[in-house]
């Protein structure tokens, strides 16, 4: 088991470092559902690449699988047929706990209803992830503390979440996400829970990750938050209809 | 190794907190667990005490010993509508004698006359069981002497006067002075102390054997202690016989030669078969069964039959407690799985594998069953204690059953979380995080 030691003043953006490679591929992915005796076909052939680095939003109409999808890319789910490269490992039919590690080391995720743990504090909180790459205690605090002040939370760290406002839950969650120094942030409508001040700070640090070299994937029904993008890759009926460049 | 060490020591803290979060429930979980546990260690103490007891009766009483005691044989119908309310019974000097004269084998043979009686020493007065019996007594009897000597021969041909006294009579008729070669005054008469004696262990004060129906001379349980005289000097004083009064219903008189036969073989193996001999012979000459015969090995299997029950009625509760107990706890594991559905979901997505998953639900119900162990463990050390106090039981506590006590705890634990816990990781992450 690899024990990662990442401080943050100097990141080891491994996308940074190797700008432009392509560290997220799918190939003509489908996801489909039984429901009954019918086969309901949920994602129809996706064929997306992401470049180290990047900043790309996924739109589509409610329904149209961008959760769905974004559960295979955060490997929470894997695909019925096609493939998935992570990091340039095939990730498409791994076993669940090798799934597991994967989806600790390489994604961090943002929710939109934060998700954290109500019985744990602030550190703790950030810790889950270390923890279960098997970091030692002292230097998962260390760490998590560190991110505490990155997210503006370092004077706060014993609160729990229930003392928190919905925006600074949000910086825990996103404090938590960078714990591992993933391959890619995934985030599923992270301002959707937020008032439009909250949402805006919000925002501004997740581009403020992207600008610091990390790889962002934002699912959102916000045209706003979508244009801060690289590029929005619109879904319709489980296919890319289209993706416009900003 | 030292990362696993962290994880588990992390996982129990979290544990910890988290059945903290939930006192009130987590403790009414485990009281389950707390009376099994509990009425095993209580079983436990209470069956070893009663071979531990059995041993010590037998120690006392002499594993090669015999032990032939006069019993009132029950009421002849006829007897009774005559109402002489005169009743002789028992053993006799002629039994004693048949005995030495016809059965081989026997190393000692001790007959014993018991009565209870009034003895002096200058104002203090105590009631004392006054054994008359032979000189070559101590050789079937764990007593030890202390101070002087024991009855000689001499004392048995010339019937005299003269008596060895235990401990006990000492500590209360002579608190300041010197006992030995003083003369005490029992029933009328005076005797000189020539030897103190102690009994070898603590018990043997009250030592008559625990039959089932009590000789009447064993009613005096307040003796303060033992006055042994000469067997010859006995029949002298007290005359051929003893006379009781009062059997309990009317003015009955009972007469008894001797009380005790103690016949000693010389080994172990001898004892079943001239407890066979002796019976014979008995039954040729006395026409009622007016004699028990106590053979100290068979206490210990009464002993151990009395331990069986206390097992299987405790063994019972233990068993139920801890099903009912483990059943309650699987039941509470499974509500909080469910209740933290959505914190599982995270963990999954976060990184946990289900193996993860599994240590940390398990982990904590193992917390709250050792927590149950633990509180058993306190009960169950109570228990035994109140049982000796007030139902005047012997236990003794062994560490082992403690341990044992422990794994049951753990074992419990383990049996019924192992199902919450699978349950909680082979939820679907995905799911889970949309619970709500
Ligand atoms: N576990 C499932 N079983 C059956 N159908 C599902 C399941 N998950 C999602 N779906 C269906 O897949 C479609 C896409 O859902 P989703 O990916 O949540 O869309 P979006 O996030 O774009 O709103 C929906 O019609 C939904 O009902
Ligand atoms: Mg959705």
């Amino acid at each position: 088991m690899t024990v990662h030691h990442s401080p943050i003043s100097s990141p080891p953006q491994r996308g940074a470092s190797e700008s432009g490679s392509t560290i997220l591929l799918l190939d003509q992915l489908r996801k489909s559902y039984h429901v009954g005796t019918t086969e309901l076909q949920v994602l129809r052939g996706i064929d997306l690449a992401v470049e180290s680095g990047e900043h790309i939003a996924i739109m589509g109409p409610s329904g149209s699988g961008k959760s769905t999808l974004l559960n295979i890319l955060g490997c929470l789910d894997r695909p019925t047929q096609g493939r998935y490269i992570l990091g340039g490992d095939d990730v498409s039919q791994l076993e669940d706990d090798e799934l597991s590690l994967i989806r600790g080391a390489r994604i961090g995720f943002i929710f939109q209803s934060f998700n954290l743990i109500e019985q744990l504090n602030i550190v703790e909180n950030i810790e889950v992830p270390m923890y279960y790459q098997g970091w030692h205690e002292r230097e998962s605090i260390e760490r998590a503390k560190e991110l505490a002040a990155m997210v503006g939370l370092g004077h706060r760290i014993k609160h729990h979440p229930s003392e928190l406002s919905g925006g600074e839950r949000q910086r825990v969650a996103i404090a938590r996400a960078l714990s591992n120094d993933p391959l890619i942030l995934l985030a599923d409508e992270p301002t959707g829970n937020l008032d439009s001040e909250n949402g805006a700070a919000i925002l501004k640090l997740l581009l403020s990750l992207h600008d610091q070299g990390k790889t962002l994937i934002v699912v959102t029904h916000d045209l706003s938050v979508a244009k801060r993008a690289e590029k929005i890759v619109h879904i319709l009926d489980g296919r890319v209809k289209e993706i416009t460049v900003n | 190794m030292s990362v696993s060490l962290f994880r588990l020591k992390r996982t129990f803290t979290l544990g910890l907190k988290s059945l903290w979060m939930h006192r009130l429930r987590s403790t009414l979980t485990t009281l389950g667990i707390v009376f099994g546990v509990s009425s095993v260690i209580a079983m436990l103490a209470i069956g070893e005490g009663a071979s531990k007891h059995a041993r010590e009766q037998i120690e006392r009483l002499g594993s090669r010993n015999i032990i032939i005691k006069s019993v009132a044989p029950p009421e002849d119908p006829e007897n009774t509508s005559t109402g002489q309310g005169m009743r002789q019974y028992g053993l006799t000097y002629a039994d004693a004698e048949r005995f030495r004269n016809s059965v081989a084998e026997v190393e000692v043979i001790v007959p014993v006359r018991r009565l209870t009686q009034r003895a002096w020493y200058r104002t203090r007065k105590i009631t004392a069981e006054v054994i008359g019996t032979v000189p070559w007594y101590p050789e079937m009897a764990p007593i030890h002497l202390e101070m002087g000597r024991f009855l000689s021969g001499t004392d048995a041909s010339y019937r005299q006067a003269v008596c060895v006294v235990d401990t006990g009579v000492v500590e209360e008729l002579f608190r300041f002075d010197d006992a030995l070669n003083q003369d005490i005054k029992v029933a009328g008469d005076f005797y000189r102390i020539v030897g103190i004696v102690s009994s070898q262990n603590a018990n043997a004060a009250a030592a008559s054997v625990n039959a089932d129906t009590p000789a009447p001379q064993d009613r005096g349980g307040a003796n303060a202690g033992r006055i042994y005289i000469p067997l010859t000097t006995a029949k002298d004083r007290f005359g051929e016989i003893s006379v009781q009064f009062g059997g309990g219903s009317g003015p009955n008189v009972e007469k008894v030669e001797l009380q005790e036969i103690v016949v000693k073989v010389a080994r172990d193996e001898s004892v079943l078969p001239m407890k066979e001999i002796l019976e014979t012979l008995l039954k040729r000459f006395h026409a009622k069964t007016d004699y028990q015969i106590v053979v100290p090995l068979e206490l210990l299997r009464e002993a151990e039959r009395t331990k069986m029950i206390f097992n299987i009625v405790l063994g019972s509760i233990a068993a139920i407690s801890l099903l009912v107990g483990g059943i309650g706890i699987m039941n509470i594991m499974l509500a909080t799985v469910s209740e933290r559905t959505r914190e599982i979901g995270i963990r999954r997505a976060l990184g946990a594998r289900k193996k993860d998953i599994i240590t940390q639900f398990l982990s904590e119900t193992l917390l709250l069953t050792l927590a149950g162990g633990v509180l058993g463990i306190l009960l169950g050390l109570a228990i035994p204690l109140l049982v000796t106090r007030f139902g005047h039981m012997p236990t003794v506590i062994k560490s082992g059953s403690l341990i044992l006590a422990f794994g049951i705890s753990a074992g419990v634990g383990l049996t019924f979380g192992i199902y919450p816990a699978y349950r909680a990781a082979n939820m679907d992450p995905i799911e889970s995080l949309r619970h709500e």
